[in-house]
């Protein structure tokens, strides 16, 4: 079982290997910048999506104009202030219930990592299981046969999002495990406790990291999924809700492409600068050489009278 | 012989998995609020006899499983009830016939509806899946080949930015703009009322039905697949003994055919299985925004109506045959890599 | 002691220089001026620390270098056909058939998922070395018979073999087309010391019965004293010394070769303490301007420090790159007396 290595072993040399990834670059930008939006939704927004306005057909779908950039929506609603503060829900949700996630993930992965045998087996087993049943159904049924809430659907992704951490916590466990710092560890008389706070965890930590990016990224994706299928909390406008919304009440018919392509590129912002993230702490974190036996490349310097070779 | 032994325990691995889903299945939906014979009665006007006759009918009646109410071990194996006669064994029993019991929407046998929408969304994910798998695998391994150029950072930020589209939404975006611009079907499977001379012109109505959830189905996996093929394949041309093949003067398309996919395909096998058996699931989000008439669906429309015979019936489907692809990827990975049957 | 002096000569390195490019950082200058000569029969034993070239050697001689390794200039002259000349296309033609390798036989060097012979065959109707089907599965059983392994073997998997059995099934593959040269890279370093043992007996018996002639690339001089003819003494690149045998474990004359004689345990003064050479290899991208040994050599003097010593011959079959031995005359390697063309021994 192959280990993953840690690529930087201080802040400013992980940068600098950060640094050289430019997919990483764009996704650090992408995801501060809507991190940003998020925040400073009150003072971004043209409108407070809050307040009680009165409304004729006409602001109905409206399309983009000087007052509404990118028109209204099907309660006669600014698209671009909703879209803002829409920011703050699909983020909250993602990132509340990726952590919940990525904790049970890993408290399993390195306990049935270190501790092995019955233990493993029960955790492992019951992974699997988990694995088996899908997701989204599951999620379905659950929320709906609940109350709707924000907080049902954060545990409820959360509670599904685990198994694929686990297993990757695991496997980078047992690896650490067999190294000799543990071995010496333990011929010093450190108990296991301390083993695993101060020589597994630290080596476990990077591709946790890592591995919660991804983690964010999927539970943005089921968010607005389950949104955008009506079980979520109506009142909480995230994007996914918009396009619930849109879709359900006549956007498609009313040619209000503003309302339907606006929310999506929010999460599809969201979820790739996650993922084009994911790739460059990837780079530092298991750097890979992306070179191999048949890479192209030229084997000699050209000489006189002779094409380059390859 | 080795091998036997692996595969009978990995069959009886998912026959165990597929109890413990039946189990799940059958309190996950007596354990949630909602008394089930109320809900599949809308009418408030129903008189208490009326509600009694219909818990009688669906055998609500009966007692869940032997005395489910009192755990208390002194009275355990005494309750007096025949425990052939509770619910869980009923159930249990119907299942193992076949029987999965009445829709409460409909009153049709869940079971042909559930073959008619396994039927729906098998034709749509299937011409999903053969293209997304070809393309994607294709342009995985063109993208592996020329690792490092311009050829493989775009196919990298392309499958990259599908796999983060949301799949529903990519189905509206596609929807709007296929519909407008080129008259594509805003939903169903076939055109309501048609009036179709022969099976040929009622298969072409489908197909053109098909042509935009099968579209949206297969960028969203085309990403996945081609970052996995990319992926796998990046370390299989690491290893040595491609190395080893090129030093024998076997030319590069050789190698990559004859040495390199091979093993390349090994994960990609399993990793095609496992997306078969969930995608069965995953095809909620295609089938509501093209009210595609699929399992997936079913289940949604099932959840919202509180039809829970359905509800049922289709959790239990869709994770049989998730567990079922899972087996099929074990044995096939273990069919194809040789250092596996050897324990 | 056979003689070698009238054998043709098959293979000519002449100034081989290679460099690796990292993208961001000075080029790795991996070799630098390296000349050799091997004859029909000959074993030419190149020694050297880990890291210090011979692999990167091999491997540009066979042009197999990775993507970020260039041959800047040189030649490799193989039965005078010059093989950095050759299109890709032609190399591969070369490949195996003339040329072979023998690597080092790891779990990986050999596809797990198909079986030996049918790695073996693969080699054969490459090179259209046999093209009837049946003659091709004889040829693999001849092949792993004369290396030890029974023909019932033949379909089975790498993973099936033991370590020795898998590096005599890559001598075995090597053979296949009956090449002149074979390139033995570390061959029996991953293997403890009875199997190192039988296939250094191994590759001598073959060497006498088939005629080849071997580059034997390892870190063991006690390997390199039973088997080879002429030796190759590496250090950060470049050439130390390069002599026959006898003259490198007797009278040698670079002070690397020296320090490096000294260094390995002689059982038969088992009370000697053990010798290291202190420091450590250069930084092949941040080379010191001139001998690259010069910070660790014991002899070091202030001309070692700013210039490069070339390679210079000393009698006849003997060269060594080091100030130390160079006459007044100096004499630049291109211009020089190539081994084998000239000098009694």
């Amino acid at each position: 079982m192959s280990e993953t290595t840690v690529g930087a072993t201080s802040l400013s040399g992980f940068w600098r290997s950060f640094r050289r990834s430019r997919m990483g670059l764009v996704g650090l930008f992408m995801l501060v910048t809507v991190i940003l939006m998020a925040v400073f939704a009150p003072y971004i927004a043209p409108y407070d999506p809050k307040e009680v306005i009165r409304v004729t057909i006409d602001d109905i779908y409206a399309p983009p104009s000087a007052a509404h950039w990118l028109g209204t929506d099907d309660a006669g609603r600014d698209v671009l202030s909703n879209f803002i503060y829409g920011s703050r829900v699909s983020l909250i949700v993602g990132f509340f219930a990726s952590f919940i996630s990525i904790f049970i993930g890993s408290v399993v992965g390195i306990v049935a990592g270190f501790y092995g045998g019955r233990a493993e087996n029960v955790l492992m087993r019951f992974t699997d299981i988990m694995l088996v049943i899908p997701d989204l159904p599951l999620a379905v049924v659950i929320v709906a046969l609940t109350k709707p809430s924000l907080w049902n659907i954060i545990f409820v992704i959360g509670a599904l999002g685990w198994t694929g951490s686990a297993r990757l916590v695991r496997s980078q466990t047992l690896a650490v495990k067999q190294r000799k710092f543990v071995l010496r560890a333990r011929s010093i008389g450190a108990g296991n406790a301390h083993i695993i706070r101060y020589h597994i965890f630290p080596m476990v930590l990077p591709l946790i990291v890592v591995n919660t990016v991804l983690v964010i990224s999927l539970a943005i994706l089921n968010e607005s999924t389950l949104s955008f299928l009506g079980l979520s909390d109506p009142t909480a406008l995230s994007w996914g809700q918009m396009l619930n919304f849109a879709f359900t009440r006549g956007a498609m018919s009313a040619r209000a492409w503003w309302a339907l392509v606006m929310p999506g590129l929010g999460i599809v912002w969201a979820v790739l600068a996650c993922t084009l993230l994911g790739q460059g702490l990837e780079q530092v974190l298991n750097p890979r050489l992306e070179t191999h036996y048949l890479a192209v490349g030229a084997q000699m310097v050209a000489r006189p009278g002779m094409e380059a070779q390859v | 012989m080795r091998q036997s032994r692996y595969l009978l325990k990995k069959i009886g691995w998912a026959l165990l998995t597929v109890l413990i889903v039946i189990l799940l299945n059958f309190f996950l939906f007596r354990i949630l609020p909602g008394d089930p014979a109320r809900a599949g009665i809308r009418d408030p006007r129903l008189t208490q006899d009326a509600v009694a006759a219909i818990r009688e009918r669906f055998g609500l009646d009966k007692p869940v499983i032997n005395c489910f109410e009192s755990l208390n071990p002194v009275e355990f194996g005494s309750c007096g009830v025949n425990p052939l006669d509770t619910q869980l064994f009923i159930y249990v029993g119907n299942l193992l016939s076949g029987e999965l019991g009445i829709s409460y929407h409909t009153n049709r046998p869940v079971i042909d509806m559930l073959k008619e929408q396994l039927w729906n969304t098998v034709l749509l994910i299937g011409a999903g899946q053969i293209l997304a798998i070809f393309l994607g695998m294709g342009l995985g391994v063109l993208a592996a080949w020329r690792a490092r150029t311009t050829i493989d950072f775009s196919a990298l930020l392309a499958s990259l930015t599908f796999w983060s589209l949301p799949t529903f939404w990519l189905g509206i975006i596609l929807l709007f703009w296929g519909s407008s611009q080129f008259g594509l079907p805003t939903g169903g499977k076939l055109t309501p009322a048609g009036n179709f001379a022969n099976i040929w012109e009622e298969w072409a109505d489908v197909g053109w039905h098909l042509l935009l959830p099968t579209l949206t189905y297969t960028i969203v996996f085309l990403g996945e697949y081609m970052l996995i093929m990319r992926s796998t394949l990046l370390d299989v041309l690491s290893e040595d003994y491609i190395l080893t093949a090129k030093a024998k003067g076997l030319r590069t398309a050789q190698i990559l055919k004859d040495h390199a996919l091979q093993n390349a395909m090994l994960p990609m096998v399993t990793i095609i299985a496992l997306n078969l058996g969930f995608t069965v699931a995953g095809a909620i989000q295609i089938e509501t925004v093209f009210s595609w008439p699929g399992l997936g669906g079913a289940i949604f429309e099932a959840v919202e109506r509180k039809d829970y015979p359905m509800l049922q019936g289709a959790f239990l489907l869709i994770a049989v045959s998730v567990i079922f692809a899972n087996l099929v990827a074990d044995l096939l990975y273990s069919y194809l890599d040789p250092r596996v049957q050897a324990g | 002691m056979r003689s070698l002096r009238q054998a043709p000569v098959l293979l000519e390195v002449r100034n081989l220089n290679t460099d690796f490019l990292t993208p961001g950082e000075a080029p790795a200058h991996a070799l630098a001026d390296i000349n050799f000569t091997l004859r029909e029969g000959e074993v030419l034993g190149i020694v050297g620390e880990s890291g210090c070239g011979k692999t990167t050697l091999m491997l540009s001689l066979m042009r197999l270098l990775p993507a970020n390794g260039r041959i800047t200039s040189g030649k490799v002259n193989f039965m005078n056909t010059d093989l950095l000349s050759l299109s890709e296309r032609e190399m591969g033609d070369v490949r195996w058939k003339n040329v072979a390798m023998i690597f080092q036989g790891a779990m990986n060097a050999l596809n797990p998922v198909h079986t030996v012979g049918r790695q073996i065959a693969e080699a054969i109707i490459q090179h259209n070395y046999i093209t009837d089907q049946k003659l091709v599965t004889d040829r693999v059983v001849e092949l792993l018979e004369l290396v030890g392994i029974g023909a019932e073997r033949k379909d089975q998997y790498p993973h099936q073999y033991s370590g020795g059995m898998r590096q005599r099934a890559m001598i075995a593959m090597a053979l296949a087309c009956n090449p002149q040269v074979v390139i033995a890279d570390e061959p029996t370093t991953a293997l403890d010391v009875m199997i190192q043992a039988q296939i250094l007996e191994l590759l001598a018996k073959l060497r006498d019965k088939l005629g080849l002639s071997i580059l034997f690339v390892t870190h063991d001089l006690g390997v390199v004293a039973e088997m080879c003819d002429t030796v190759l003494v590496m250090y950060g690149g470049v050439t130390a010394e390069y002599a026959d045998v006898d003259t490198i474990f007797n009278t040698p004359q670079h002070p690397y070769t020296q320090e490096l004689l000294r260094a390995f345990p002689d059982l038969t003064r088992p009370t000697e303490k053990l010798v290291s050479i202190p420091g450590y290899p250069p930084r092949l991208n941040a080379l010191p301007p001139g001998c690259r040994f010069a910070p660790r050599c014991p002899h070091v003097f202030e001309r070692c420090h700013g210039e490069r010593p070339s390679l210079h011959p000393l009698n006849g079959r003997h060269f060594a790159s080091c100030h130390l031995v160079e006459s007044e005359s100096t004499i630049s390697p291109e211009t020089s007396k190539f081994p084998g063309k000239s000098g009694e021994k």
